[in-house]
């Protein structure tokens, strides 16, 4: 420790390419310490050998291009470095990557559709590379389903200018198991969407995260999940902020309805010494619908500079209000009707934020059908 | 011909006892007024009569139409044409004011109605009651000033359509110029005109009018007053009892309760 030595956070100090360089975790670590390890089918011990298959499958727009590439391709690996075991495993692990590259200045007339399917036969890895170059704008989509033990990193490179909105579905069979990491690297003035669904599989623990390579980017992270009986929905959030003036905000709901349905959400945002001006806020709401649910949420802000033009963050996860049940019940709308309103209320914002509107309308029809169970 | 008929009833808050025997009976076609000091349980009666969970009837009955309302949930309540026009309004994010009503209207009426015809009662409803037409898209009661809340009470009342309607302090914190506005409505409710001369000849509907001042009865004339203090009534007369009130206000009342 020199006399240069920077205040470090505490948060996410780790990061290598090699499985070795991470202990097999035992439960007890902080990272970890949310997660049934027993559930995750040996992802986190070495033992789930790739014998299983995730088909992925690409609808491009026309002006996208699309490239299935091998480990040595220079374009992998470049912007995240996997941060846990799991991801260095499935980085270690992984076959074949899928490159879409929209070019400078291009508009993508349409989304893109990745469609990731499970087909059972064990564990599966995976690898992703998302690139806008400068000024390019695109939507991708990201559509999980099927049966898989599937580990992968997804890397979300935004050139400068660019804007990337991504809407990632996570729609599995119940006895899927999916552990993923979300890069996002913003350039100057970058735009970034992200929009989380996750409603189907056994256990799904989805680390997005956003660095920053200069001033002027813009990160919205939006996430909706409903949680059902037995299921293991995790979200696991960080936002670095190591430039000046860049912005971030996350917003992620949950629903919680049935036995032993757990959600956990981890919000951690680090402004640096060197990020002035940083303006960022995080929220998660759960409502808890059923006894025997639980949800965990733990945002951790640490800001390392005076200097910032905003930084908050908020947390609250309770029951139905009886108050508006009984506000909506009061002019006739029997409870069950008036529990689907209010739960769709709580959603609302956020559905209204998903600006292709197939994918709202599916979206919406998920959230309706979850209600109904 | 609806009656509501309420006899002897108690009601609690937890341990505490706050109506002490109410004995009151509305007839289509009347207009009562509750008028009495704060904290003389007023509104537990407008609150026990629509079923909120916080309010335990430890005794008594209340008979509409002859069925024992006290039987029924609170969505049953309403739906056998009880209409409480709530002091405050329940603020409920993510539903719109157009979504929540045309669930209540379905709800009330057990089919949902047509479009259209929904369209055209709800933008005649808000032109009435000088609701911006934009409010249809807000959500509900959500960012709405007192006075904006009042006026969607009533436009629920007018859209539902109830046999009885308990307006609970539906006068209170409203400028002069939307009290007028919010009794234009609740004499059309009444199957009054705008004028509010003749009470008693209009509509099959009877109304229970809780209020702490007298002002709204300039413009909403009661058939009958009832005096509210120590969780009963204590007095009973006609519109001359409200101006008595009015000159007096309910210091003998509150004195004799205590």
């Amino acid at each position: 420790m020199g006399l240069e030595t920077k205040p470090l956070s505490t948060l996410h100090e780790r990061s290598s390419y090699n499985v070795a360089d991470f202990a097999v975790p035992t439960g007890r670590e902080e990272e970890w310490r949310f997660t049934p390890l027993s559930r995750l089918k040996g992802l986190h011990n070495g033992t789930a050998a790739a014998s299983g298959t995730v088909d992925v499958t690409v609808d491009a727009a026309p002006e996208v291009t699309v490239e299935t590439v091998g480990r040595d391709d220079a374009r992998v690996g470049k912007a995240y470095v996997p941060a846990d075991r799991i991801s260095a495993q499935a980085y270690a692990s992984f076959e074949k990557a899928t490159v879409i590259t929209v070019p400078r200045e291009v508009v993508a007339s349409r989304p893109t559709v990745i469609t990731l399917r499970g087909a059972g036969g064990g564990a599966a890895y995976g690898h992703i590379v998302v690139r806008l170059e400068a000024m390019a704008e695109a939507v991708v989509v990201l559509d999980h389903g099927g049966s898989a033990v599937y580990a992968d990193n997804v890397e979300f490179v935004v050139g400068d200018g660019a804007t990337l909105k991504v809407v990632s579905l996570q729609d599995w069979d119940d006895d899927a198991v999916h552990v993923s990491h979300h890069h996002a690297q913003l350039a100057k003035d970058a735009t970034f969407r992200s929009f989380v669904v996750t409603l189907g599989g056994d256990l799904v623990r989805l680390s997005p995260s956003v660095a920053y390579t200069a001033p002027g980017g813009d990160a919205d992270l939006t996430g909706l999940y409903f949680v059902d009986a037995g299921q293991h929905l995790e979200h696991r959030l960080l936002v670095e902020h190591t430039v000046p003036n860049c912005r971030s905000n996350v917003t992620y709901k949950g629903a919680l309805q049935g036995e032993d349905a757990h959600a956990v959400w981890i919000g951690d945002v680090i402004i640096r010494a060197e990020a002035e001006g940083t303006d960022t806020y995080e929220l998660n709401r759960n409502l808890i619908l059923t006894d025997g649910a639980r949800a965990d949420s733990v945002p951790n802000l640490e800001i390392l500079t005076g200097e910032v033009a905003g930084a908050g963050h908020a947390s609250a996860s309770g029951r139905l209000d009886d108050e508006h049940i009984f506000y909506l019940q009061a002019r006739g709308i029997p409870f069950d009707e008036a529990r689907r309103l209010v739960i769709h209320g709580f959603f609302a914002q956020l559905l209204e934020k998903i600006e292709v509107e197939e994918i709202r309308a599916r979206v919406l029809a998920a959230v309706e059908a979850e209600l109904t169970r | 011909m609806p009656t509501l008929e309420i006899r002897d009833l108690h009601v609690a808050v937890g341990d505490k006892e706050i109506l002490r025997g109410v004995d009151l009976t509305v007839r289509s076609g009347e207009t009562h007024a509750i008028m009495g000091p704060n904290g003389s349980g007023k509104s537990t009666l407008a609150y026990a009569l629509a079923g909120h969970p916080k309010y335990t009837i430890t005794s008594g009955t209340v008979l509409l139409d002859g069925e024992d309302l006290l039987e029924m949930k609170v969505d049953e309540r309403a739906r056998a044409g009880l209409f409480l026009a709530m002091q405050y309004p329940v603020e409920v994010p993510g539903v719109s004011v157009s979504n929540f009503l045309r669930s209540a209207i379905t709800a009330v009426r057990g089919e949902a109605p047509k479009l259209r015809e929904f369209a055209k009662d709800l933008k005649a409803g808000m032109d009435a009651l000088s609701i911006d037409s934009a409010f249809a898209q807000r959500n509900t009661n959500e960012g709405f000033s007192g006075g904006e809340k009042k006026r969607h009470e009533i436009l629920q009342l007018e859209l539902l359509k109830p046999k009885i309607a308990i307006l609970d302090e539906t006068d209170s914190g409203l400028d002069v110029d939307a009290l007028r506005v919010v009794s234009e409505g609740i004499n059309r409710f009444r199957g009054l005109d705008g004028e509010g001369e003749g009470a008693g000849a209009g509509a099959d509907t009877g109304v229970l009018l809780i209020t702490h001042y007298t002002r709204i009865l300039r413009y909403v004339k009661p058939d009958f007053v009832h005096v509210f203090a120590g969780g009963r009534i204590v007095e009973e007369g006609g519109p001359e009892l409200a101006e008595k009130l009015e000159n007096e206000g309910y210091e003998a009342y509150t004195k004799a309760s205590a």
